[in-house]
This record gives C-alpha cells, sequence and structure tokens, in this order.
C-alpha cells in the first residue's frame, strides 16, 4: 500500500498512529442516478463507526464497497491495507475471510442447517467436523442460541435470524466486523440484545467495525455504555462520558456530511444533522 | 427514435454476450484449479441425473412409439413396414433422443437453477457467499455445470434405449409386424457415426442448460418478479440454443462423417 496517498482525513487521536483496517478516498459509485459522492474517511484498528443517514442515502452501498462486494466508479478504496477497488475477485476473497459481514436480513443460507450456516467458512475451507462443531458452538454460545444448533433458518424468529449472522459473521474471529442495519424492524428489546452483542465484541474482542444504521437510540446505547464480562452485561458509563473508540459518519444524499466523536455531533451546527437529530 | 433505441438493444446484446462468455469461461476453467467441490457435483448429478430419468425415460418411450406409428402409416404406400426399425433408430440416436432429452432437462433443470440461484440473489444469499470468501461461480455453477454435461450424457442414451423399445411397442402390437425384423433392422444398419453424432450433441446441450440457467439466475434484478423473468428466460435461450446447436452439429457432423 502507498502509505503517503493513503487517506486519513478525520483520524482520532488515540487512532490517528496506526495502519486504518479500512480507508476510502474520494469514492464515487452510481447506478442509475449518483449514489455515493466523493466519500472520504478511515476505520482505525479497534474503532467502531457508526453510519448515519435516513433510508436510501446509500449506507449500505458504501459497506458493500468496504469489502469489495460493489467497485466504485472512482476512488480508492484500501482494506487491511490493500487496495481493493480495482483488484480481481479471486484476490478479494482471501481478503473477505478477514471480515464478517451482517446482512440487512440476514441472509442466511436456507437450505442450510444453523451449524452448516455458522460453520459455512470452516467448511469450505475443510475443518475437521469435529473443530467446526466446537467453534460453532462455541459462537452460538456467544450470541445465546446453542440450542439452534440442528434447527433450519426458517423456523427461527427476525431478531434470531439476525443473531445467527452475528454469530457467522464472528466465526472466523474476524478483523473487521460490518454491520448492515441489524436492528431494522426488529422490537425494542431483541434491539437491544443485538446491540449488547456488537458492544460485546467491540469491548471484549476489539473488533474494528462499521455498524449501518437510522436508528438514533442505538447509536448512542453503543456510544453510552460498555460491556461488563463480570456481569455479562452492558453497563452505562459515567454520566457525560462516551466511549472513545466510538465515531460517527453522516451521510446526506450520497456525500459524506459529518465524521466525529457523539459530543461534535450532538453540538454540530449542520442543519440536516439538527434535523436528523431532532 | 428507432436508432438510439437499436443502438441501445444492440449494445445490451454485446456486453450480455460478453458476459455470458466470460461467466462460461470461469465457470469451465474452475474444475482446473482447487478447490473442487466434488460432493456438490454428487449432489448435483443426483438432481439433474436421477431426478430427470422419469421425464426423460417417458418423453423417449412415447416419441418412439409415434415415430413408429408415422413411420409404419407413411412406409406401407411403398409396402416398406420393413424399415420402421431402421428409422426409428436411426431417427431416436442421432437426432430427436439428443434433441428431446435436452429440452426437457432444460423445462426442469434451467429453470431450477435459475430460481435457485436468482432467489438467492434477491436474497443477499450470493453477496453473503462472497462475503465469506467462497466464489459463488466454483461454489455453485462449475457443480451444476459439470453436472449437467455428464448426467445428459447418460440419459441421452436411456431416452434413445426407450424411444427405440416404444416403437418395438407400437411395432409389434399396435401394428402387428415382426418385432425379431423390427431389432434387427434397428441394429443392423446403426453405424458409429451414427452414435457419435447422438452422443456428442448432449455434452453441447448439458452445457447450454446450466451456463444459462445459472447466468439468468445469478443476473436476477427486482426482487421475486425478476426471478420469474429470469426463469422463463433461462427456458426459452436453453431450448433455442439447444435446437440451434443441434442444427449447427448435425451440419459440421455430415460433414465430417459424409
Amino acid at each position: 500500500m502507498n502509505e503517503t496517498a493513503q487517506p486519513w482525513p478525520h483520524g482520532h487521536a488515540a487512532h490517528a498512529a496506526e495502519k486504518p483496517v479500512v480507508a476510502f478516498r474520494n469514492v464515487f459509485i452510481e447506478f442509475a442516478a449518483p449514489v455515493l459522492a466523493d466519500v472520504s474517511f478511515s476505520v482505525a484498528p479497534g474503532e467502531t463507526r457508526v453510519l448515519l443517514g435516513p433510508a436510501g442515502v446509500g449506507k449500505s452501498v458504501l459497506l458493500k464497497l468496504s469489502n469489495g462486494l460493489l467497485r466504485p466508479d472512482s476512488g480508492d478504496i484500501w482494506l487491511f491495507g490493500e487496495e481493493i477497488a480495482r483488484t480481481p475477485e479471486e484476490k478479494l476473497l482471501p481478503l473477505r475471510t478477514r471480515t464478517g459481514m451482517v446482512f440487512q436480513e440476514s441472509a442466511l443460507f436456507d437450505s442450510l442447517t444453523i451449524r452448516d450456516n455458522v460453520g459455512y467458512q470452516l467448511i469450505a475451507e475443510h475443518f475437521p467436523d469435529e473443530e467446526i462443531d466446537r467453534r460453532v458452538r462455541e459462537v452460538l454460545s456467544f450470541v445465546g442460541l446453542e440450542q439452534t444448533f440442528d434447527l433450519f433458518p426458517g423456523s427461527l424468529s427476525g431478531g434470531m435470524r439476525r443473531r445467527v449472522a452475528i454469530a457467522r459473521a464472528l466465526i472466523h474471529d474476524p478483523e473487521l466486523l460490518l454491520y448492515d442495519s441489524p436492528t431494522g424492524g426488529l422490537d425494542p428489546v431483541t434491539s437491544s440484545t443485538i446491540i449488547e452483542l456488537i458492544m460485546k465484541q467491540r469491548d471484549v474482542r476489539r473488533t474494528s467495525s462499521i455498524l449501518v444504521t437510522h436508528r438514533l437510540q442505538d447509536a448512542f446505547t453503543l456510544c453510552t455504555h460498555c460491556f461488563d464480562p463480570d456481569q455479562g452485561r452492558m453497563m452505562p458509563l459515567p454520566e457525560g462520558q462516551a466511549d472513545p473508540g466510538t465515531t460517527f459518519l453522516m451521510l446526506e444524499e450520497g456525500r459524506l456530511i459529518f465524521d466525529g466523536s457523539l459530543h461534535e455531533l450532538v453540538h454540530s451546527e449542520n442543519p440536516f444533522v439538527r434535523e436528523f437529530l431532532e | 427514435m428507432a436508432i438510439p433505441l437499436i443502438e441501445k438493444t444492440a449494445k445490451n446484446f454485446v456486453f450480455t454476450v460478453q458476459d455470458f462468455s466470460i461467466f462460461a469461461y470461469q465457470a469451465t476453467m474452475n474444475l482446473f484449479r482447487p478447490p473442487v467441490y466434488w460432493t456438490d457435483f454428487l449432489m448435483q448429478s443426483d438432481i439433474i441425473g436421477v431426478g430427470s430419468t422419469t421425464i426423460v425415460l417417458l418423453s423417449g418411450f412415447f416419441t418412439g412409439g409415434v415415430l413408429a406409428l408415422q413411420s409404419a402409416a407413411t412406409l406401407s404406400a411403398f409396402g416398406a413396414t420393413g424399415v420402421t426399425g431402421r428409422f426409428v433408430s436411426l431417427t431416436m440416436i442421432r437426432e430427436l433422443g439428443p434433441v428431446l432429452t435436452g429440452i426437457m432437462v432444460s423445462g426442469r433443470n434451467a429453470s431450477s437453477m435459475a430460481s435457485e440461484l436468482g432467489s438467492m440473489v434477491v436474497t443477499e444469499q450470493i453477496d453473503a457467499m462472497r462475503a465469506l470468501g467462497v466464489d459463488p461461480i466454483r461454489r455453485l455453477v462449475t457443480p451444476r455445470l459439470y453436472a449437467c454435461i455428464a448426467m445428459l450424457f447418460f440419459l441421452t442414451i436411456i431416452a434413445d434405449f426407450c424411444g427405440i423399445l416404444g416403437g418395438a411397442f407400437v411395432t409389434k402390437f399396435m401394428n402387428n409386424l415382426n418385432g425379431t425384423q423390427y431389432f434387427s433392422e434397428a441394429w443392423e444398419y446403426l453405424r458409429a457415426s451414427d452414435i457419435t453424432q447422438g452422443l456428442v450433441k448432449p455434452l453441447f446441450s448439458g452445457f447450454i442448460i446450466a451456463t444459462i440457467g445459472c447466468f439468468n439466475g445469478i443476473r436476477t434484478t427486482g426482487g421475486t418478479e425478476g426471478v420469474g423473468r429470469s426463469t422463463i428466460q433461462a427456458v426459452v435461450w436453453a431450448s433455442i440454443l439447444i435446437i440451434f446447436v443441434d442444427f449447427l452439429l448435425t451440419q459440421v457432423m455430415l460433414t465430417i462423417f459424409r
């Protein structure tokens, strides 16, 4: 990777010296109409970036660009230090095994059991069956769904499917997690469970992540709480404090209009940000 | 007004052919680079081969029967009903066996491949597979392609055999002609070149069914309605191409074996 050419447009002090896990520089993409225009940002190791914005502004597209599922029309994208915007698909596949992605509608393979869904990557890499079973049970236990091991996705509720999708994303111990509206369409209790899982991954394993959401409540909970491994649940941070590794991005009509901390977000003068928050 | 429309249609057609060529090349060449998913190949062979046996068996039998009925009616005018066996076996082995099997399997399997892969596209399962570092062409298309080619070869042999049996049944029990003479004629005039012609064609048909079915499936857009559209296109294009390629191959084979 060309270190000098690499963007670091809005770095944070704690991470500024570290090599970013993901970096975008002047990324443009259009389908029938422009979707993203001149987007630049980066994600440092251990950092959680919450991508906010109303429906249809290109949040999911941005997420799919991050691991090369989509290619930009122009601009550069680096993943783990490798330029991926023009890399052939076969060279991207091994790079993607270092990431985990949770899709908006879970995208579980409906003809496979939960065991085979969660262990899909391990099966593809010809791990021994005992090893697959052990790791699938371990990661299902992490999301609290050990009992679903032999079931099919069709017999699970929406929230359970979303948790299985998180388990599938975690099985290979990824260095980057991409969450596409993981709480979209779920009830508040289930949403809270999902956010707790994301927080657990952030605070226990320090995995870098990009979280797409249009639910402010989820974003703020993630920022103002931390996971307590001793108590096994999330705990609020002291009044006025926020997780320093959790920062925000906001898109408006394909343009990145905000990149900063929770404090900067709530005190932003940008009329779109104000309108979104209110 | 018409010129831009023609230009757009022509460009779309050229791009589609280009995409299809790259897709078919990748699917074919994946066999020669690991990983190769042999378990998926066997599963697809079971779905395509064993699953299609009944329709191929029945369609072959009745086609042979119809051929015997029609040919006997015509040949009787020349007092040549004795050559019914030769007519049925040559027609089945050289032409109708491969083409009918191709079209029957295309109706059953090109549609199922397009709808299965199309559903996976619209529910983001293909993207999920790519995100997990697995190549969907290698995992889903290549096993279907080689299973389809291998199974169509054997299904065509079954169709040919059942067609000749159907012709024999009609000749013996409906036309009240000599069954032994039927089989004797069917066997005696059969040449290696006829069998070669008949067994090369299903290899091409198998390739067409799998690549067209999977290509349409993997390019699905527009939700569940798009899945339906892809399924129709897969069957229509696969059937047309099977007949067109059969025409070309027949011309080539006739030149070679003249």
